[in-house]
């Protein structure tokens, strides 16, 4: 208990250290975590529209206009 | 292939011009890039009275004296020169007597009066057993010998 | 050449680097996991800066990782404006958003360390400074690579930016050398050797090591999507116009 709370302390630096580390985590988990989610909604879309390519004829396929 | 070598010719001339471009221009804002001027500076007076500047240098060894509600005079010192500092205010957790410091305010009647003082750490980290150790053997030399092995105070 | 021939398929590129995603991603992991251990319970405290030198394992990865992104960013630049190659404007898009996450965590973390030892959140010296501009260098190549309805000119515009840009690189890493700054000269990498005991070189070593497998992961998952999104891109154009 005494060296948890003496290590959360960080010789009395916690309110920059931990900051420090919580800051790093978040951002790079954030941009890890947006990357991963672009990729597979990708990859659904495309999945999706070779499927829907297979079915009608492409002449016919929706005009999307959104990227 | 011909129009691939013009570009790369191209690329590698813009790259020489833009080099060129940001030497001189830095070259010419030398001046204000350097963020403190040294007591060596003041004493050869390169630095106006009453001219609002930064002090840099090392905090001489035994030259603190705390007063009362938060003042606090020291000496600067860049080996060469020293400079009398008063200050009043909190100082950072750095700052002691042979570490570097970085101070703002104005010389008068040759005393430097500053407003804020910032500490300058050196680039050695190690554990307080080891810096110990080093003392004991006799092998350290301190912030100095930083100043004296590269290239004068600018590495203080 | 002919190892920038092979990969110049975007399609064979994804097929030889899907199966790398896995690994970089344990490696990753493994290496930041005992960085940060070594460097949060074993590394020592530090005899100057007591227990604040630990914001070092995450301030000073991000710092060279800031470098090092925008190094091949203005690589990326280079081949894609001089040799066309479709991947380079791929892989610096998908590098300029990892690149500005590692240097505003290189000047937040900074910041939070300034402040105890310093004594300031903040100055303009030389170093601070051409880290500031070094941001917005990459805010102004995400922008400008955005700025046009073709993006083939837009990566032509954010490429120029780039290699204009990458002057900055040399004077942010020679900023403490050139000129006195608040900011200390190098620890790690100068010519006598490093300045940092090697119980905290270590967990260093290892975060950074842990950084750049970081960055190569984000890089492929980045270019993977990025390719795709051009081939949705050719095929509604295609449906559009068909």
């Amino acid at each position: 208990m005494n060296t948890i709370s003496s290590f959360l302390d960080m010789g009395g630096y916690a309110a920059f250290v931990w900051p420090s580390f919580g800051l790093s985590a978040v951002l790079l988990i954030g941009i890890f975590v947006i990357s991963v989610r672009t990729l597979k909604a990708n990859h659904a879309t495309l999945d999706a529209l070779n499927n829907e390519a297979e079915r009608a004829s492409p002449s016919e396929g929706p005009a999307q206009g959104e990227t | 292939m011909k129009r691939k070598h013009k570009r790369l010719t191209f690329v590698a001339i813009a790259g020489v011009l833009i080099a060129i471009a940001a030497a001189l221009v830095l070259t010419a804002f030398d001046e204000n890039i350097v963020f403190f001027r040294t007591p060596t500076d003041i004493v050869q007076n390169k630095v106006k009275e009453d001219q609002r500047i930064r002090l840099g240098g090392l905090v001489e060894e035994e030259s603190v004296e705390q007063g009362t509600d938060g003042v606090v005079n020291f000496r600067v010192t860049d080996t060469a020169n020293t400079v009398p500092v008063y200050f009043q205010g909190i100082l950072p957790d750095l700052f002691r007597e042979g570490q570097g410091v970085v101070a703002e305010g104005k010389l008068m009647n040759g005393v430097f009066v500053a407003d804020e003082v910032l500490a300058k750490h050196d680039e050695n980290y190690m554990p307080p057993e080891v810096a110990d150790a080093i003392k004991d053997a006799g092998q350290w030399k301190g912030e100095g010998q930083d100043m004296n092995q590269d290239n004068g105070e600018s590495s203080l | 050449m002919a190892m920038i021939e092979r990969f110049a398929n975007p399609n064979r590129f994804l097929t030889l680097t899907r199966p790398l995603v896995p690994w970089l991603g344990g490696l990753t992991l493994l290496s930041l996991g005992a960085g940060l251990y070594l460097g949060l319970f074993q590394a020592p405290a530090d005899y100057q800066q007591g227990e604040s030198v630990r914001i070092m394992y995450v301030h000073v990865p991000a710092a060279w990782m800031a470098m090092f992104c925008y190094t091949s960013m203005a690589i990326s630049a280079a081949v894609g404006l001089i040799w066309k190659h479709p991947l380079a404007d791929v892989a610096g898009k998908a590098t300029a958003p990892v690149g500005a996450v590692f240097t505003f965590l290189a000047l937040a973390t900074g910041s939070l360390w300034g402040k105890p030892m310093w004594g300031t959140w903040w100055v303009w010296d030389a170093r601070l400074t051409s880290m500031l501009i070094l941001f917005f260098l990459y805010i102004g190549y995400m922008a400008l690579s955005n700025a046009f309805d073709n993006p083939q000119r837009g990566a032509k515009a954010a490429a120029i930016l780039a290699l204009v840009g990458f002057i900055n690189v040399p004077i942010i890493k020679f900023s403490v050398d050139w000129w006195n700054t608040l900011h200390q000269p190098a620890s790690v990498i100068r010519m006598d050797g490093p300045s940092i005991h090697p119980s905290m070189l270590w967990p260093l070593l290892l975060m950074a090591i842990g950084y750049t497998l970081f960055y190569l992961w984000v890089l492929i998952i980045r270019m993977d999507a990025d390719v795709t999104a051009g081939k949705i891109r050719a095929l509604r154009q295609r449906r559009v116009h068909g």
